[in-house]
């Protein structure tokens, strides 16, 4: 096929895509008019039920909490098969001893970026623990507030260097911790069913006052397991990454 | 929406409708155009690096319709995780080059 005849392909077909594009289009909702029955419904009903102002993480952690489930497994496999995947190819060349790390002239870190990662990292670990377990009364969560935390590893890594993130995060805890988070979430559907009721039903006294922290029951708690899930497996994916770059830093030498 | 819903959430100011016309539309023109930008950007490394800018932009796009649960999110993974991920393979890859 010509490259002409291979445009006039393309553009027929995006002539055609355009058409069932714009066709789409004219049968959307108009803009900011909600047509379905369940937001409202939950608008109404959600900060009485559960007294938790943060309205979406009552639906996440609650209303469709098994939903919530999957996808913090999805996070947790995609983890487990990184490291998996990755470990396998660092065991075939760690014939590499160690101590050559010493003298591998790496250029330093410069002083601005070392100076400003060592301020962030403390406000870093304090408001990734504010979203982590303030989901109940405001629009966070365990999913934000464990990238944030996972984010504080990395910059002490700016700061620092590789071995202070491997010492600090060490993949066996870090491992330990990935999947106390993400049995920590499944055990307290569990724990609901061991009490009769049904799975991932909120158990635990939901306060009496909406929006205080200590309000919404499980909620909260499961928006805790899931934060420790979420900043131990993107600590994982990012300390195997950076272990293959320096690794073959080392070898290049 | 009727506002009687929202019993426990009070907000405490008002913005003018067409402020808030205004401000969607400019960020809508913005996200378009780092997304165009994303797209011609050709060394991959830079390229990480305005993808990281495009997902500051698409944040703030989701806090200018009232999705603040969804701009935290793409904060954290638009903005920050996603280019620092892209940036390892590249350093990687580049390593095995030489």
């Amino acid at each position: 096929m010509t490259p002409g005849q291979r445009r006039w392909v393309f553009l027929a077909g995006m002539a055609g895509l355009g058409a069932f594009f714009l066709w789409g289009l004219t049968g959307l909702p108009g803009f900011g008019n909600y047509p379905g029955p369940y937001g409202d419904i939950i608008n109404r009903i959600a900060v009485a039920q559960t007294n938790a102002t943060g309205v979406v993480s009552a639906i996440n952690f609650s209303y469709r909490g098994f939903d919530t489930l999957g996808e913090e497994f999805i996070l947790f496999v995609a983890a487990s098969g990184m490291a998996i995947v990755l470990r396998h190819l660092r065991g075939e060349r760690e014939s590499e001893p160690r101590d050559e790390a010493v003298d591998r002239r790496v250029p330093p870190t410069s002083e601005a970026i070392r100076m400003v990662a060592l301020i962030l990292t403390g406000p870093t670990v304090v408001m990734g623990w504010y979203l982590a377990s303030h989901a109940q009364t405001s629009p966070s969560g365990g999913f934000q507030g464990g990238v944030v935390l996972a984010t504080a590893f990395v910059l002490v890594y700016l700061a620092g260097r590789f071995l202070v993130f491997e010492r600090i995060s060490p993949v066996d805890v870090t491992d330990a911790v990935e999947a106390l988070g993400a049995g920590g979430f499944a055990a307290v559907g569990i724990a609901a069913v061991a009490m009769g009721l049904p799975y991932l039903a909120n158990f635990l006294p939901r306060g009496t006052i909406p929006g205080a922290v200590s309000s919404s029951g499980t909620i909260a708690l499961i928006s805790f397991f899931v934060g420790v899930e979420v900043g131990a497996a993107f600590i994982l994916i990012v300390g195997e990454l950076l272990d293959q770059t320096l690794l073959l830093r080392e070898e290049s030498r | 929406m009727n506002g009687s819903h929202l019993v426990a959430v009070v907000t405490p100011y008002s913005v003018t409708p067409g402020l808030m016309d205004t401000l969607q539309v400019t960020i809508l023109v913005l996200v378009a155009l780092g997304a165009t930008a994303v797209a011609l950007t050709r060394v991959p490394a830079r390229q990480a690096i305005v993808l990281s800018v495009y997902g500051l932009l698409l944040a703030i796009l989701f806090l200018a319709f009232q999705a603040p649960d969804v701009t935290l999110s793409e904060l954290t993974v638009g903005a920050v995780a996603l280019p620092i991920l892209l940036l390892l393979a590249l350093a990687k890859v580049k390593r095995r080059e030489k």
